[in-house]
């Protein structure tokens, strides 16, 4: 299992390389010109001096061998001096925002607790749904109550986040006017009144992610649940006399989990995904909305390293999925 | 279902008794000629109402899309500043926008943009997936290659490169193809590219499943060549996992070009789509909030009614659960 981890973790190195070099190609290759902007009345000598201090004198490769080392040597140094309050990094060049003239990964970390916040509440609701519903839905296969599970998240999988977070702002904010319909991200959690007006914004968005997920996760629970109602290991339960409770909730349960756990652990990257579109719907300043505001602006350094991180959380729930299902599971070997 | 009704009482046993040595009289024949299987398909495809349902709506939107702005008589782009902002009323039946364009007629011309990007798209990802499952399983040299390009394509974030994509190439495939055109060419081409990946997957297990049978082993005993092979005896064969593929490659083609037109990175505003026309509609959320519903609705109960097909198509064409 340890070296299995091992090796995944090093096949992911070239993995990453790899994406990191298609991302920037394709940032590189596409036509488009930072300078775009610049009056026309500005001389080209002093042109070419603006290019330079972007950073974009030098040859292709140069540029990109410079934004790996930056990213991967320089970023986890000024990560260390933050928390031990060393001093690795100083007067090293860190990635820079063409929009802001900052590091990119401040405002990044500045951004990251507001979809943290919205996103992970929503996996969490969403998963703590799921679950019940799959296993109900399994144990009573074609009730009424799966007919309506399966109706459900049918309409999960197929009412986009657009339509759907557009729809409960005009129900919950426009016509009932019980929430707000803008997430407010200066507001700070202080005393009790203050926390419930943040529950009372994060309610929609919410709402809206954990439709998705409660969808997917809820089908997987079911499928794998009723893999297992049928196994002999059940029928052998009930023969000896283990109340049905028992049954069903500790031995298929634990059984079923297996591949839902590794669901779960897939599904995390694609819900950060999944959640620019919500962030846009609900104006929640986090780095979905940065990333829609940096394409715009034609903030290249930005957009590189924001969809580089999209992919790092991808590779990474990968290898956690795996190992999760090597840890959980002892029938699988991966030797 | 098709052996059942081979062994129909007195029938069943006639063949037999007609192959006897010495048995007089003329053959008859043996019950009923062997069914066709996408008569089976069929069968079974009935029997899952939702699918039969889902597929009838299916059709249903794109006949009123594709065919409603011959019979209707206000065009998409028409503009009568008077009667903007109306509500339903006879003559336009979802009522009007701002600048008093007709809703049935923008939501049609939209559907049909829609629909086209969806099919057209789904095409482009079904044909690159095919390709490289049908490549990948069959020659083995290539499998191991192509299977990392798909885990790599797999691995990429897509709909934050779909956005990059867009906003980069925008511009250039504007100026060489016209503004509509170009965009759609674009907006296939990004879906197509980044949506291939599962496809190939699943076709590729089927063909490494395949080529151990004995029907591929007769035919490649008689000589047949490797093109021939797959063209006559793979590829019919991976058919049913590539249908299901492309129900669900419509309903995820149909989303992303909403979304795309809905961050705003689609199609120009006087270019209308599904996506396009919820966006503009959230402006004026507030004072007419029907205006997001239609476009909303459309999309929705397209893309549910695609995944109602693929699901019944699934277990119409899989010959285990067929004819249970």
């Amino acid at each position: 299992m340890l070296t299995f981890t091992i090796r995944r973790l090093v096949l992911a190195v070239p993995t990453l390389l790899f994406i990191s070099l298609v991302i920037f190609l394709l940032l590189e290759l596409a036509p488009g010109d930072p300078m775009a902007q610049v009056p026309l009345t500005v001389p080209p000598e002093v042109k070419e001096k603006m290019r330079e201090a972007l950073g974009l004198g030098q040859p292709m490769h140069i540029r990109f061998l410079k934004w790996i080392v930056q990213f991967f040597w320089i970023e986890p140094q000024i990560l260390i001096d933050n928390i031990f309050g060393t001093g690795f990094a100083d007067g090293k060049l860190r990635v820079m925002s063409w929009q802001t003239r900052s590091p990119v990964m401040d405002i990044v970390v500045q951004r990251i607790p507001q979809t943290l916040w919205v996103v992970g509440t929503a996996y969490m609701v969403g998963v703590l749904i799921a679950l019940p519903i799959g296993i109900y839905s399994a144990y009573r296969q074609y009730s009424i109550f799966d007919q309506a599970g399966t109706f459900v998240s049918m309409i999960g999988f197929s009412v986009p986040p657009f339509f759907s977070g557009v729809l409960v702002i005009v129900i919950f904010s426009v016509n009932l006017g019980w929430f707000p319909s803008i997430y407010d991200t200066t507001h700070k959690v202080v005393d009790w009144d203050s926390f419930v007006i943040q529950l009372r914004q994060m309610v929609m968005p919410v709402m809206v992610l954990a439709l998705q997920i409660t969808a997917q996760i809820s089908r997987f629970m079911r499928a794998s649940m009723l893999d297992n109602l049928n196994q002999d290991y059940v029928r052998t339960a009930r023969a000896k006399g283990l109340s049905e409770y028992i049954v069903v909730m500790v031995h298929v349960l634990r059984n079923s989990m297996i591949p839902v756990v590794t669901v779960i652990a897939l599904g995390v990257p694609a819900i950060f995904g999944g959640a620019i579109i919500t962030e846009q719907v609900f104006k929640v300043n986090g780095i979905g909305q940065l990333l829609i505001g940096a394409i715009q602006a034609n903030d290249l350094p930005m957009v590189q390293t924001l969809t580089f991180i999209f992919a790092l959380l991808i590779v990474v729930f990968n290898i956690i999925a795996d190992v999760l299902y090597g840890i959980l599971d002892p029938r699988i070997r991966y030797d | 279902m098709t052996d059942d009704k081979r062994f129909v009482p007195d029938e069943g046993l006639a063949p037999a008794s007609s192959a006897l040595p010495g048995a007089a009289g003329p053959l008859q024949e043996t019950g009923p000629p062997p069914r066709n299987k996408w008569l089976d398909v069929w069968d079974q495809f009935k029997h899952h109402k939702g699918a039969l349902y889902g597929g009838i709506l299916f059709f249903a939107i794109v006949l009123v899309v594709f065919l409603g702005p011959l019979v209707w008589p206000y065009d998409a782009t028409y503009i009568d500043i008077r009667a903007r902002n109306q509500g339903p009323s006879l003559s336009h039946p979802l009522g009007t926008d701002q600048l008093g364009r007709d809703t049935l007629a923008r939501m049609m011309a939209g559907g049909q943009t829609s629909v086209s990007v969806g099919i057209t798209a789904m095409l482009l990802a079904l044909f690159l997936g095919s390709l490289v499952g049908v490549v990948a399983g069959y020659f083995k040299r290539l499998d191991g290659i192509l299977m990392r390009l798909t885990d790599l394509f797999l691995a990429l974030p897509l709909l934050p490169l779909l956005l990059v994509m867009v906003l980069l190439f925008r511009d250039s495939l504007n100026a060489a193809f016209g503004p509509e055109t170009g965009i759609f060419i674009l907006i296939v081409g990004a879906i197509g590219v980044t949506s291939w990946m599962p496809t190939a997957r699943i076709v590729r297990g089927d063909v490494l499943a395949l080529k151990e049978r004995e029907f591929v082993l007769a035919a490649r005993s008689i000589g047949t060549r490797n093109s021939m092979m797959i063209l006559r005896h793979i590829l019919p064969n991976v058919l049913s996992p590539i249908m299901v593929s492309a129900t669900l490659g419509i309903a995820n083609a149909i989303i992303t070009e909403s979304a795309l037109s809905f961050l705003g990175l689609g199609f120009p505003p006087d270019f209308p789509t599904w996506g396009r026309l919820l966006f503009d509609a959230t402006d004026y959320l507030q004072q007419y909030p029907e205006r997001v519903f239609w476009p909303g609705l459309a999309i929705s109960l397209t893309v549910l009614s695609v995944n109602y097909l693929g699901d019944g198509l699934r277990d119409a064409l899989d010959p285990r659960i067929r004819g249970r």
